[in-house]
């Protein structure tokens, strides 16, 4: 009998599974079929406006630092200058985001503006978040060719674009937004969700950012 | 992982006498506390989502093989592959053969406590590959041949400047004169080395914190953003996982995420948490890809539908060993095995045996504070009470303890003669220790009086307090 077999037929033992388990079936399927939300806090439940500054305090609270613009327009400027403040070079990496592609990145003439996945030299990279979950303060991304997923754990500082309407009061829209683009029980490949800059307190319980993944995350929310 | 659990009396009395690690355990009792409490007031759902993430287990537990199935084939058709191990043994040889397939030469790992228990390290070192631990605490411990002493913070027990003697012992090809005073320098040094690590690893192995029935992702929660480098970079990513991780829905696995880390480590949401879905896609310009789940029962499957199976609820998040005042004192590597505190005390003796593991349960005060954090609700002290029981039952026991339990049982069931007995005891030992109110040597309690001095009783008995106290109450009321 395979590995497979035996635990199969040890777990049926254990749980008493008779000759007829419709009963249990059905209860799975519907489970899966119905995929009840369970209990969602009240804290992200807000309109926009008040939903977005939750989203805001939040990942600032786990040290991501935030900031507003106008529209889309306004990025390339605003990582450009972002950059310049810290002392970084004027360089920066993204994937092949429609939303990203379309930015006026050729306005900033002293921008270094690289296309495709990271072999770990970029200082800094640029993704687009389909979504923001306030009552966490968290971004989530997924993989495919638009935003490769190296961009969003090699860089030293990660920019996080999102548009203002993407920003969710829970991790449960997420998922609804996620099924209607992949189908019922379909997910790419990845899904990060990402709430602050990498961190680790292995030592001695100090905390201390940039253990592996990036040391900064900048999140630009665009407003239009 | 070797297990020296039999030898607990014997770990525990050496780790309270080391000043190191004592030193260590006072940052857990101190940091986790807190920090976990001020994140749970502040989430007023918070025991209501307890009962949630309870509810949720408790399904799956009673339906674990249909979801199990529904795994598997979601798994194989994101193209996937998902492999069976009933053992330990069994686990290894399948990341074996994936990884000699690949010819590969070295494999990194994310943090994951089940590759501890299957002993995949040294297996693997064995056949000559050689694994690189790359969450900063395993990275230490890896450097120092030592076992996790914490299941979310295997290097608890080492200090900072035990860090830089490592660091400066290991990595040599750095600079004799480097500063490394400071976590940070510490830190940067491991992001250093590590990171060309990644990129040349063939194999990269993570844990899973969840498998999910609906989609067949795998999901990974961490702070460092390690884990994900592990499983993007190399060619093929292998996720080791226990069969209780599976679970319904991503809304099921969204309300137990709520409850996970502010139980851990008193974050609202870790850094990182990654739901993983087979390998890399055509458009897919990076990620793994050939992507394979090995699934560990190892003894789960036989847990199920005992007075254990609320233990396959644990999510592994550490409150019950952080609140533990028996962990405080002596930490994890004195219980002997890969799982510390009181959920190892109930897990240890299910999967390795209660001959080798049966009296971690009596390590306990039974102060309850245990079962009081635990974001799953696991009864801790009643199932490490069954353990006692069984214990006791299967004569394992040292014949002085079972013969005093035994005789205590003799008058706890005769309620008079218990009295009786008792407060003549009682009397006997007030009467001998009047003078000085305390014994500091007891026949048949030396195992106290060796480090400390006995009270002598004040004359009474809690009953006949007890009793005095209620005729007080009831003279009072009316």
């Amino acid at each position: 009998m395979s590995g497979r077999d035996a635990i199969f037929r040890r777990l049926r033992t254990s749980l008493e599974v008779g000759d007829d388990d419709s009963a249990r079936r059905q209860a799975v399927r519907t489970r899966l079929t119905d995929a009840p939300k369970g209990l969602i806090p009240k804290r992200g439940q807000l309109p926009l406006d008040e939903r977005v500054a939750l989203f805001c305090k939040m990942a600032e609270a786990v040290q991501s630092t935030v900031q507003r613009v106008p529209d889309a327009s306004a990025v390339p400027h605003a990582v450009a200058e972002l950059l310049r403040t810290r002392n970084l070079p004027s360089s920066v990496r993204m994937g092949a985001d429609p939303l990203l592609r379309a930015m006026p990145w050729a306005d900033v003439s002293t921008l270094q503006v690289l296309e495709g996945r990271s072999h770990g030299d970029d200082i800094a990279t640029v993704s687009h978040a389909i979504g923001g979950i306030a009552e966490t303060g968290t971004l989530v991304l997924h993989s495919g060719v638009d935003n490769p997923t190296t961009l969003n754990f090699l860089p030293e500082i990660h920019i996080i674009v999102i548009r203002i309407t993407d920003i969710a009061g829970d991790m449960e829209c997420i998922w609804e937004g996620l099924r209607k683009q992949f189908s019922k029980g379909g997910m790419p490949r990845v899904v990060n969700m990402i709430t602050g800059p990498s961190r680790s307190a292995d030592i001695e319980q100090k905390l201390i950012l940039g253990a592996h993944g990036p040391r900064s995350l900048h999140v630009i929310i665009t407003e239009n | 992982m070797q297990i020296t659990s039999p030898r607990f009396k014997d770990n525990a009395r050496d780790a309270l006498a080391d000043t190191q690690l004592q030193r260590a355990l006072s940052n857990v009792e101190h940091n986790f506390i807190d920090k976990r409490r001020i994140v749970a007031d502040a989430l007023p759902e918070f025991e209501a989502l307890r009962d949630s993430a309870r509810d949720i287990k408790n399904h799956t537990l009673a339906h674990m093989d249909l979801y199990l199935e529904e795994y598997e084939s979601k798994v194989t058709a994101s193209g996937g592959h998902v492999h069976w191990a009933e053992t330990a043994g069994d686990a290894c040889q399948i990341i074996l053969g994936i990884c000699r397939e690949e010819k590969a030469r070295t494999v990194t790992k994310g943090k994951s406590i089940v590759t501890e228990e299957i002993g995949l390290n040294a297996f693997l070192e064995e056949n000559g590959i050689t694994p690189v631990e790359t969450d900063l605490g395993e990275y230490i411990i890896q450097l120092r041949g030592e076992a996790p002493s914490h299941i979310i913070a295997p290097a608890v027990h080492v200090n900072q400047s035990q860090v830089e003697e490592d660091f400066r012992r290991v990595h040599t090809h750095l600079p004799e004169g480097r500063d490394l005073s400071e976590p940070t320098t510490l830190l940067n040094e491991a992001r250093g080395v590590l990171r060309q690590k990644y990129f040349d690893a063939d194999v990269g192995i993570t844990g899973a914190n969840f498998l999910i029935a609906e989609t067949g992702s795998s999901v990974i929660v961490t702070n460092e953003g390690n884990g994900d480098l592990t499983q993007t970079l190399p060619r093929v990513h292998i996720v080791v996982a226990t069969l209780e991780k599976v679970t319904p829905t991503l809304e099921d696995v969204s309300q137990i995420l709520r409850v996970l880390a502010r139980s851990a480590t008193g974050q609202d949401m870790s850094v990182y948490t990654t739901f993983s879905t087979g390998p890399k896609r055509a458009a897919d310009p990076d990620g793994p890809e050939e992507y394979h789940v090995v699934i560990l029962d190892n003894g789960r499957s036989g847990m199920l539908g005992t007075e254990y199976q609320d233990m396959l609820r644990c999510i592994r998040c550490g409150a019950c060993m952080n609140h533990c005042p028996v962990y405080h004192a002596i930490g994890g590597h004195a219980y002997g095995w890969v799982y510390p505190g009181p959920m190892g005390a109930v897990l240890t003796p299910s999967l390795m045996g209660i001959d080798k593991a049966g009296h971690l349960p009596n390590a306990s005060t039974f102060c309850g504070r245990c079962e009081s954090v635990c974001p799953m609700r696991i009864p801790l002290p009643k199932m490490m009470r069954h353990w006692r029981t069984r214990e006791f039952e299967r004569h394992l026991q040292p014949s002085a303890a079972r013969y005093g339990l035994g005789l205590w049982a003799f008058f706890a069931r005769r309620p008079a003669l218990y009295q009786l007995a008792t407060r003549l005891a009682i009397g006997v030992l007030a009467m001998l220790g009047a003078r000085r109110g305390r014994f500091s040597s007891l026949p048949m309690a030396g195992g106290w009086t060796r480090h400390r001095d006995l009270p002598a009783p004040q004359g009474a008995t809690f009953q006949q307090l007890w009793s005095r106290r209620e005729k007080t109450r009831r003279r009072n009321a009316a």
